[in-house]
């Protein structure tokens, strides 16, 4: 038996790479996810590690919670230096300082940081020749990477932002790291003078951000960190430099880690999508067989046998297939991982290759159970055929299709209602499962639905009779169009949902924009920088409130404020009465005047989750307060879509955030004056701060919800391989129709069908069925992102919005999607020896 | 040359052999022969003695190592397949032993097919006369898979003949069936050849069936060797049993 698989399956090699090319697909995301992650993981550990290679022991002010560290002072170095094994303790200062570029665009990195240092000369930098150390106030020494990227050289100058607006300085060496270097891991590095780091970067004269110790020979790391920390006492992190090193690493392997998940996830859709081809391949295979295993059985092979005979045949070709894919996955991991790795000028330097087990074990897993899961109603129906029945043969009989249509009912109908359990307690898990159940469900229930949709589809295409041929042909067997339908509706029906949330989304800033902002021009910080959003200078924003034309200005600085142990989003507001007419904001109780110092304003659903009114005494933990200081609930605004969860300080508590400089700011301009004009007199008093833009309200918008494009885009690129295996399904169902019919096709040749006839009628054949998959994909998405947009409806996304247009694209792209999958399978039919043809078996 | 005033198809010393070398089969050693119109012309012979290949070759489904082959006054011989395809559409009937249809079509969609691959109007009263004769009236909106064998063979004829060719090609087309079905179908390929002048040429191994036809041509070992004309069954059976015993006669 085992003999004769094989036989069968070297006997149909075109069958066998089909079939298996879609469990190839899969298993190639699966590896290649695992190899990208890995690769990466090595990588950053490798960085870290030579990153702190020079460290033995560090020293860093701890932080209480909600409060910024005490900066370290000079006495706590001296203190270290006292410490026996002490080799040397040097103080470190270390802060944020983006370089602007010489097209005068702040220079960006791949995430990786951008950062300003003290020269101390002690460290792992390494001047190159023709430079030397930074002496003057307005000196800087700049990492090789930024130079060579910046196209900066020594004697240029170079514009940087710190904690201060841009600043001028002069370049007076390139560094470099050991074995020429350019960067640890794409990093942009420039180091100052201590003083100017020190009132740069950290805002004071004469602290410090840390203390890097090196021990004397003799002294092991661990017990240099024992007596230093035994020195320093309790408010000070004492760690060596391999545990520093190991803790970075984890960190970004911790975000690596969810990276994998989210292709992982997307490989698991793959592999569902990849299911259904190999389930209608091998149903396809083994109603073209049933001669052949009936023939078996006449001979004596028992049910279990043939069972097994194409069970095994599934484990071949999973098997296969799993090689195949874990070689292929390698390749595509090793690609990306060097893609990832010089994208965005990051140049991370990469570990070699590995194959990491989990890569291994999870492609021969997921390869040949995920083949022998769709082989095995298949194998089921082959058994259950009579003998005598199958070798009288002929046309596949119609089965009735009541029993797989009330299954997919029930199926569909469990879907949806986890999926509502999963939107009702926000469980992702729930969430995904329904979605996938649900999937299964409509899947089940295409055959029923595949009858009148591909006959309505057809009717458009089939006005020749090529053209009514493919449609008849697509609507002969309403199992296999509705299954390899169903595979392109997967990946189409996720695209949807989410362009439906994305389209929602944006109508409702656009909404919010349009009905609640009453400002012309809006002041904002381009994202974030290490975490805290980039910020203008106090005074800039008075300048601006006597601009030409502003009636009113208003900004705010913010930072995390602790009240007990709950951290809160505090916003210190300039002019409160001006926001309230911008915001378009409603008093709940109180009024909404300007905060005195001793009190705060809080919108209504934070006020009810506290249990706070108006009176109400608070007292609040603030960055740079040495105490909590009491505050006085002045105000609760009713419920609105801006400004949700904040709580309003007064402007003097700005002095006590960790920057007091401007984060966000809007300006409203006089009657009558023209928003541009202002615009233009606004800009240059921002001239300093290039992270800081002017926009009006609709480019506003259109930034905000540019981002929505970036996640629709990455998306469809992840989801692009699940309709890529979808088209291999429609190919392979027409291929092994064309085989199936090629006594049909001999006898269209031999009555007189030309070949582009032939063509075109397989065309439309497979056309009909993309389509088809596409209409379901439509209906489903559309389905999933209206019940997603409900489920959010809290959360801000207030409008229902549907992207027709790109509804009607992805129909377009579906039926080119056919067009091309008809290419080979009709070339193969066109090409039928019509002699040959008529007289196949 | 072409073929001359009367004759529907032809062919001219036509050679046809497989594979090459040691492994050469000669299936047709230099046939010549006239098809008249308007007659029924049956050929007869044991198995592997040309007469499928024959059949083919006239009717432009394969082509000829060496010779000539002529349908009505197109030369088939040197036509590509673009050509060949519309001679098989505009000229040619063709009626199979089994699988003549299409399952997806109603009979009536059968008959008319090369009419519609071709955009082609049907001609609505040679159509009723057709279907009439074969007694399909009321069979025309059923499928295939509803159809009887010998009404199925009836459609295929049908089909055959609905679109005016210059020759009807029969390949045992009554191979596949009971013999009263196959008499029906025998009488009708008779009755259109006699009443609506239309040429057919059917290949057959079955003496009865090649008694329903004005000529009967034998051919053996690739070559014609007898020809009879109006023949009994008896006669064609007779012919046959002696087919080893006769020599190769040259055309007449």
């Amino acid at each position: 038996m085992f003999k004769a698989t094989i036989k069968s399956l070297l006997s149909r090699k075109l069958r066998l790479v089909l079939s298996a090319l879609a469990v190839v697909l899969g298993v190639m995301f699966v590896s290649g996810s695992f190899v990208l992650t890995d690769t990466l993981q090595r990588s950053f550990t490798d960085l870290f590690s030579s990153a702190f290679a020079n460290v033995d022991v560090s020293v860093s002010p701890k932080a209480e919670k909600g409060k910024e560290p005490e900066p370290l002072t000079p006495q706590a170095i001296d203190d270290v230096k006292a410490v026996p094994g002490v080799a040397s303790a040097v103080g470190d200062v270390q802060g944020s300082a983006r370089p602007i570029g010489k097209n005068n665009k702040v220079m960006t990195t791949g995430g990786a940081p951008r950062f300003g240092f003290n020269w101390t000369g002690t460290g792992q930098e390494k001047i190159r020749d023709g430079g030397r150390a930074p002496a003057a106030d307005d000196e800087v020494v700049v990492g090789a990477y930024l130079a060579s990227s910046g196209g900066f050289e020594v004697g240029d100058d170079i514009a940087l932002l710190t904690l201060e607006p841009k600043k001028t300085f002069k370049i007076t060496g390139v560094f470099e790291y050991a074995g020429g270097r350019e960067s640890l891991g794409g990093e942009l590095a420039v180091a100052f003078t201590q003083p100017v780091a020190q009132k740069l970067l950290l805002g004071q004269e004469n602290v410090f951000s840390g203390i890097t110790v090196t021990a004397a020979n003799g002294t092991s790391d661990d017990a240099l960190r024992d007596a230093v920390a035994a020195k320093l006492g309790a408010n000070y992190d004492v760690k060596t430099g391999a545990t520093l090193a190991k803790e970075q690493a984890d960190q970004i392997n911790e975000g690596l880690k969810f990276f994998n998940y989210v292709l992982l996830g997307f490989a698991g859709i793959a592999l569902f999508v990849g299911i259904f081809i190999i389930l209608n391949t091998f149903s396809i295979i083994v109603a073209q067989r049933t001669r052949e295993l009936a023939l078996l059985r006449s001979m004596g092979a028992s049910r279990g046998q043939v069972i097994g005979s194409v069970v095994m045949e599934a484990f071949v070709i999973g098997l296969i297939a799993s090689i195949v894919g874990l070689g292929a996955g390698v390749g595509v991991g090793a690609l990306l991982a060097k893609i990832f790795s010089s994208l965005g000028g990051s140049s991370l330097q990469l570990a070699g290759i590995g194959v990491p087990m989990s890569a291994v074990i999870s492609s021969f897993a997921v390869g040949i159970v995920v083949t022998m899961i769709a082989a095995v109603t298949p194998a089921l129906r082959a058994s259950r055929i009579a003998p005598v029945a199958a070798m009288r043969e002929a046309a596949t009989p119609d089965r009735p299709l009541t029993k797989i249509t009330i299954t997919g009912a029930l199926v569909a109908a469990a879907g949806g209602t986890a999926l509502g359990f999963g939107f009702q307690q926000a469980s992702l898990p729930l969430i995904f499962g329904g979605i996938l159940v649900a999937f299964v469900g409509v899947a089940l229930l295409t055959p029923v639905l595949s009858k009148p949709m591909v006959s309505l589809i057809g009717r458009l295409l089939s006005w020749s009779m090529p053209g009514l041929l493919g449609r008849r042909n697509s609507a002969r067997n309403p199992r296999r169009t509705a299954i390899t339908a169903a595979a392109l509706m997967v990946g189409i029906s996720l695209i949807t949902g989410v362009s439906v949330v994305l389209t929602s989304a944006t109508k409702s800033i656009e909404k919010l924009a349009s009905g609640q902002l009453q400002t012309d021009l809006i002041i904002s910080g381009e994202g974030q920088m290490e975490g805290r959003p980039a910020t203008f200078g106090p005074d800039v924003l008075t300048k601006i409130e006597k601009t030409d034309g502003v009636e009113s200005a208003v900004g705010w600085s913010s930072d995390g404020v602790l009240q007990g142990e709950d951290q809160m989003f505090g916003i210190a507001v300039t002019n409160m009465p001006a926001l309230k007419t911008m915001f378009a904001l409603k008093p709940e109780s109180g009024d909404l005047v300007q905060l005195k110092d001793d009190q705060i304003g809080l919108p209504e659903d934070l006020a009810t989750d506290k249990g706070w009114n108006v009176g109400t005494q608070v007292s609040l933990q603030l960055a740079k307060a040495s105490a909590p200081k009491t505050f006085t609930v002045a105000f609760v605004w009713a419920k609105s879509q801006v400004l949700q969860g904040a709580i309003v300080l007064p402007p003097s508590a700005s002095k006590e955030f960790r920057s007091d400089g401007i984060g966000q700011a809007f300006v409203q301009v006089k009657p009558g004056t023209n928003v541009a004009d202002v615009q233009k007199r606004v800009e240059p008093l921002l001239a300093d701060n290039p992270e800081i833009t002017v926009q009006d309200r609709s480019g506003f918008v259109k930034q905000t919800t540019s981002q929505f494009d970036t996640v629709l885009l990455m998306i469809q690129i992840l989801l692009a391989l699940a309709i890529l295996i979808a088209v291999l399904g429609v190919i392979n169902t027409l291929a092994l129709s064309v085989i199936e019919r090629t006594r049909e096709l001999g006898l269209l040749r031999a009555i007189g069908m030309r070949r582009a006839q032939v063509m075109r009628m397989i065309t439309v054949e497979s056309v009909v069925i993309s389509v088809f998959g596409a209409v379901l994909g439509l209906a489903v998405g559309l389905a999933l992102g209206v019940a997603t947009v409900q489920a959010l409806k809290d959360q801000g996304i207030s409008e229902l919005g549907f992207p027709w247009m790109t509804m009607v694209q992805y129909l377009v792209v579906a039926a080119f999607v056919g067009v091309i999958a008809a290419i080979l399978p009709a070339i193969r039919a066109a090409r039928l020896n019509v002699l040959d043809a008529i007289a196949y078996e | 040359m072409s073929a001359s005033e009367g004759v529907a198809a032809r062919a001219v010393d036509v050679w046809k052999s497989y594979g090459s070398g040691d492994a050469a089969v000669t299936a047709l050693a230099g046939v010549s022969v006239d098809l008249e119109k308007s007659r029924f012309t049956a050929i007869m012979g044991p198995s592997g003695s040309g007469k499928s290949t024959l059949m083919h070759c006239l009717a432009g489904l394969d082509d000829v190592t060496s010779g000539e082959v002529w349908v009505g006054d197109t030369k088939v011989t040197g036509l590509k397949d673009r050509g060949l395809t519309e001679l098989r559409r505009d000229k040619v009937g063709f009626i199979f032993q089994q699988f003549n249809l299409l399952p997806t079509l109603t009979a009536e969609e059968n008959i008319t097919l090369p009419l519609a691959i071709g955009g082609k109007k049907v001609d609505k009263a040679w159509f009723d006369v057709v279907v009439d004769t074969v007694g399909l009236r009321d069979r025309l909106t059923h499928r295939p898979t509803q159809l009887s064998g010998g009404q199925q063979q009836r459609v295929a004829c049908a089909r055959a003949l609905v679109s005016r060719p210059d020759v009807v090609f029969a390949d045992e087309p009554t191979g596949n069936l009971d013999s009263q079905s196959g008499a029906e179908v025998l009488a009708f390929l008779q009755r259109s050849a006699r009443e609506f002048g239309q040429t057919i040429v059917m290949v057959t191994h079955d003496a009865n069936a090649a008694s329903y036809a004005d000529r009967v041509i034998f051919l053996k070992d690739g070559q014609i060797v007898r020809e009879l004309l109006s023949p009994s069954a008896d006669e064609v059976l007779d012919t046959m049993k002696h087919l080893d015993s006769v020599v190769a006669v040259p055309h007449v």
